[in-house]
């Protein structure tokens, strides 16, 4: 029974359960009132941050080539890196919100087009510098100029002009962006002293930790800064570390025997297997992340909107969420926006399987009933394979025959995907509609995988981001949704939900849309109890 | 020249040629997979100008006759370079991944050759009775389970379950060997019984071999015990072909690895070369591929002497 009050308090601390629920059930397991109340008064006591002791995460997405410099940062254990010692000017928290980091505050002119920054003052870099408007200033450049190897270097494409005035950083665009702050919080862009021009990788930044050990694909360690500027937050344990767990077994099997007290990717297969081990549970944040299969529209035969229509009607979105992702997902829309973006629209119909309509279509694209190819491969997305027969078979019942072509994970980013017509894919959402549309779905796109380029889209695109009255915005937003579900080349089918294992003695824990383990934040922004 | 010394050397110059050829190999392998570094690095978020950039900094536009040429002259001077991915010094980065591995085979070699060579005298001992069944039966079906899941239910069992050993085998400068030993538990266990099923047959296989000779049936009618006939007779006469599997097992336990190491995080060469090839960062795996060409020649150039010298009509030839 102690076990059992034991395990109920710790979901208490960790926000799981309510005074009602647990009164109610330590009542069933005979426990009287005012010892459970004892109790639950204790356990919630607990959800202050405790500080000191270390905080340990297993982390898929780790290689040995990594670096610390921000701008190559593109996987899960290099993103979890940069959070350590880095910050940018703004963050989106879990809300959606802006969360004011290095800047303090933000003013746009009427426009849209001219963007203060107030830079935050007092915040010491941990190499003892104190940063300023110019290092803002120069990480923007090294992100933006011409050498820029920086994955970042699409999204600064719009900036006409950045320069300090006093202690503001200020950014002239071209066209207006009602969204700007929002790309400011990309997280290639942490802000370091002198841009990091001379050392990307250093690690210095005006992060809550500094680095202690790099082990590029084994293991990273960090330990508390102590003039950490915002101590009150972040920065609860004295050490930090980042395991590099790639093998999904390892992870569970570290986060089961307690060697580490976070892992991320908990696959859907074991995550309700898991979930009844005792001292952890399995925590599951919907996001903006979609598994989709992408169709080149200038390309025959998906070049014909008919053929598009029919291969959207001929996949099954239910079954996949509940054979793919087991339940931890929902299903999408063939739009690539869901209710976890700012100013969606849930009115848009659904799409569902319906053999029937897409057998029609299929017949009217006149499509001359050779197999369409479709290349997957496990690395496009977890269960991609799978996916991909599920597809074919309900493909095959509405009479539209499909070729699956497997194709080596390795290689797949560069040699299938952009390239090849119809494959699998993967995209990890963005904050906001106008960046994930800016993205792939402008015509100048870099990554307009799907190769939609329509003027009338780009229009409303641009007319939307320079639009500062929400209600109008949300209608444009609306209809270039419905224009992408209906003509578009992207069948999506499903969105993922961020599965993650959480030991119970960790807090300070919150579902984050934004990314995997708390957008990266987890280690800095929980705590683990003695 | 003593003949020994000659063969050695022979045996050392043409393993020189060899490891030459295997870098060329390597080379025009990681050279023609599809994409390139500087992609690789980028990933899913490359753009045009950012991969021209990288192309440009890491000196990719060059042929690639150039790009070897220099690496083999680098090489040749001591200078395995650094790795394009990441900046950081290739030999300091693959010392302690190589010394890791070294670590990892020596304890599995410790334990599993000693092992196999003994359940193989057992087994020829108590030929075609339970012992020696039982011994092929358990040895034969741990070599047909895959080592990964063997990984796991050990994980499972020792680990999860009863909690003796960590699942996770990541060890580093700052552990005691008591803590390192501790660390690697598991891994060796597995090791140890996925090469156990080979060595031990390839030991029974040879000493039976030798046992049907005139000279064992002398030494049993004169007398002498089972374990004695086999210890001073039968098995001198046997060693060469037990030196070469061990030495194939001990190669394996330095480079085969890869999987062992992903299941148990462990931090040795093989997940090293591994990241390295999927990002094509060709300098550090052609330093990787130089290493295990290098081993995997070495052990057998052992092996071929320890033979000779272990056979008088080898050592003596007319």
């Amino acid at each position: 029974m102690n076990d059992q009050l034991d395990f109920m308090a710790s979901r208490v601390t960790m926000g799981k359960m309510t005074r009602r629920e647990f009164m109610g059930k330590a009542a069933a397991l005979g426990v009287s009132a005012v010892v459970a109340n004892s109790v639950f008064a204790t356990a919630a006591r607990a959800a202050d941050p405790v500080r000191g002791g270390t905080i340990k995460l297993g982390s898929s997405g780790g290689e040995s080539t990594n670096s610390h410099d921000p701008a190559l940062t593109a996987s899960e254990v290099p993103l979890s890196n940069i959070r350590h010692w880095g910050e940018t000017l703004v963050e989106v928290d879990e809300n959606g919100a802006l969360d004011f980091r290095m800047a303090e505050s933000v003013e746009a002119s009427a426009d849209a087009k001219t963007w203060t920054f107030k830079i935050r003052k007092g915040v010491d870099f941990s190499n003892g510098k104190t940063m300023s408007a110019d290092d803002v200033l120069k990480t923007m450049q090294r992100h933006s100029n011409e050498d820029s190897q920086s994955g970042a270097l699409g999204i600064m494409r719009g900036i006409e002009n950045m320069k300090v005035d006093g202690d503001n950083f200020v950014v002239e665009l071209g066209t207006a962006n009602a969204d700007l702050p929002y790309l400011m919080a990309d997280y290639h862009l942490m802000i370091q002293p002198g841009g990091g021009m001379d050392n990307p990788a250093e690690g210095v930044g005006t992060g809550p930790y500094t680095i202690e050990f790099d082990e590029p694909g084994v293991r990273h360690g960090y330990k508390l800064n102590p003039n950490y500027w915002d101590a009150d937050n972040r920065g609860f344990a004295e050490f930090s570390e980042v395991l590099v767990l790639n093998d999904a077994t390892a992870r569970t099997a570290a986060l089961q025997s307690g060697q580490v007290h976070l892992i991320n990717r908990v696959d859907p297969k074991v995550a309700g297997l898991l979930d009844r081990a005792p001292t952890l549970s399995v925590r599951s944040a919907a996001g903006r992340g979609h598994y989709v299969f992408i169709m080149h529209i200038d390309t025959a035969p998906f070049d014909k909107n008919e053929l598009r229509l029919a291969l959207k009607y001929a996949i099954n979105r239910q079954e996949m969420v509940d054979k793919i992702l087991r339940g931890y997902g929902s299903i999408g829309n063939d739009m690539p926006i869901n209710a976890s973006y700012p100013l969606f629209d849930a009115s848009i119909p659904q799409r569902n399987y319906d053999a029937a309509k897409a057998a029609e279509h299929y017949k009217a694209s006149g499509h001359d009933g050779s197999p369409i190819i479709l290349r997957v491969s496990d690395g496009a997305f977890p269960g991609a394979v799978d996916a991909a027969a599920l597809f074919q078979q309900s493909a095959q019942a509405a009479g539209i025959p499909l070729e699956i072509k497997r194709e080596p994970n390795d290689g797949y980013w560069s040699e299938v995907w952009n390239k090849q017509p119809f494959c699998a894919s993967y995209w990890g959402g963005r904050p906001v509609q106008d960046q994930m549309y800016s993205t792939a779905y402008l015509s100048t796109a870099d990554w307009n995988d799907t190769r939609w380029k329509r003027d009338d889209f780009d229009a409303m695109l641009l007319a939307a981001r320079g639009e500062l009255d929400e209600a109008k915005r949300k209608d444009i937003y609306s209809k270039m949704g419905q224009m992408l579900r209906d003509e578009g080349g992207l069948i999506l089918p499903m969105f993922n939900d961020f599965v993650s294992g959480v030991a119970n003695n960790v807090g300070g824990w919150i579902d984050d849309p934004n990314g995997e383990m708390m957008n990266n934040k987890a280690n800095i922004k929980c705590w683990v109890e003695a | 020249m003593h003949p020994v010394l000659k063969l050695v050397a022979q045996r050392l110059s043409l393993g020189l040629l060899l490891l030459f050829f295997a870098s060329i190999l390597i080379f025009a392998g990681t050279t023609i997979l599809p994409g390139d570094v500087a992609q690789s690095i980028l990933g899913q978020s490359a753009t045009p100008e950012a991969l021209a950039n990288l192309r440009e900094e890491l000196g990719m536009n060059d042929p690639a006759i150039t790009r070897y040429f220099n690496w083999l002259g680098g090489v040749l001077q001591g200078d395995l370079g650094t790795a394009l991915t990441n900046g950081r010094d290739i030999a300091e980065s693959l010392g302690t991944r190589f010394k890791n591995t070294i670590f990892l085979a020596f304890w599995a070699a410790v334990v599993a050759v000693p092992l196999a060579i003994f359940l193989g005298l057992l087994a020829v001992r108590y030929r075609d009775r339970w012992p020696d069944k039982l011994i092929s039966a358990v040895t034969l079906a741990s070599i047909s389970i895959p080592e990964f899941l063997i990984g796991y239910v050990l994980m499972y069992f020792v680990s999860v379950k009863l909690g003796w050993f960590p699942s996770v085998s990541m060890i580093n400068d700052t552990m005691t060997l008591g803590q390192k030993l501790n660390a690697i538990a598991l891994p060796v266990m597995v090791l140890t019984l996925v090469v156990l099923a080979h060595m031990m047959r390839m030991t029974r296989a040879a000493i039976l071999n030798v046992m049907q000779s005139a000279y064992v049936e002398t030494a049993e009618l004169k007398g002498l015990s089972g374990l004695d006939v086999i210890r001073k007779h039968a098995f001198p006469n046997a060693i060469a072909p037990i030196v070469n599997v061990v030495m194939l097992n001990l190669a394996y336990l330095v480079v085969g690895v890869v999987v062992i190491e992903v299941v148990f995080v462990y931090p040795g060469m093989g997940q090293y070369l591994v990241d390295h090839v999927s990002k094509r960062d060709v300098p550090v795996v052609q330093a990787c591929g130089l290493i295990f060409a290098a081993v995997y020649i070495g052990l057998n150039i052992i092996a071929d002497i320890v033979s000779i010298l272990s056979n008088p009509r080898l050592r003596h030839p007319k």
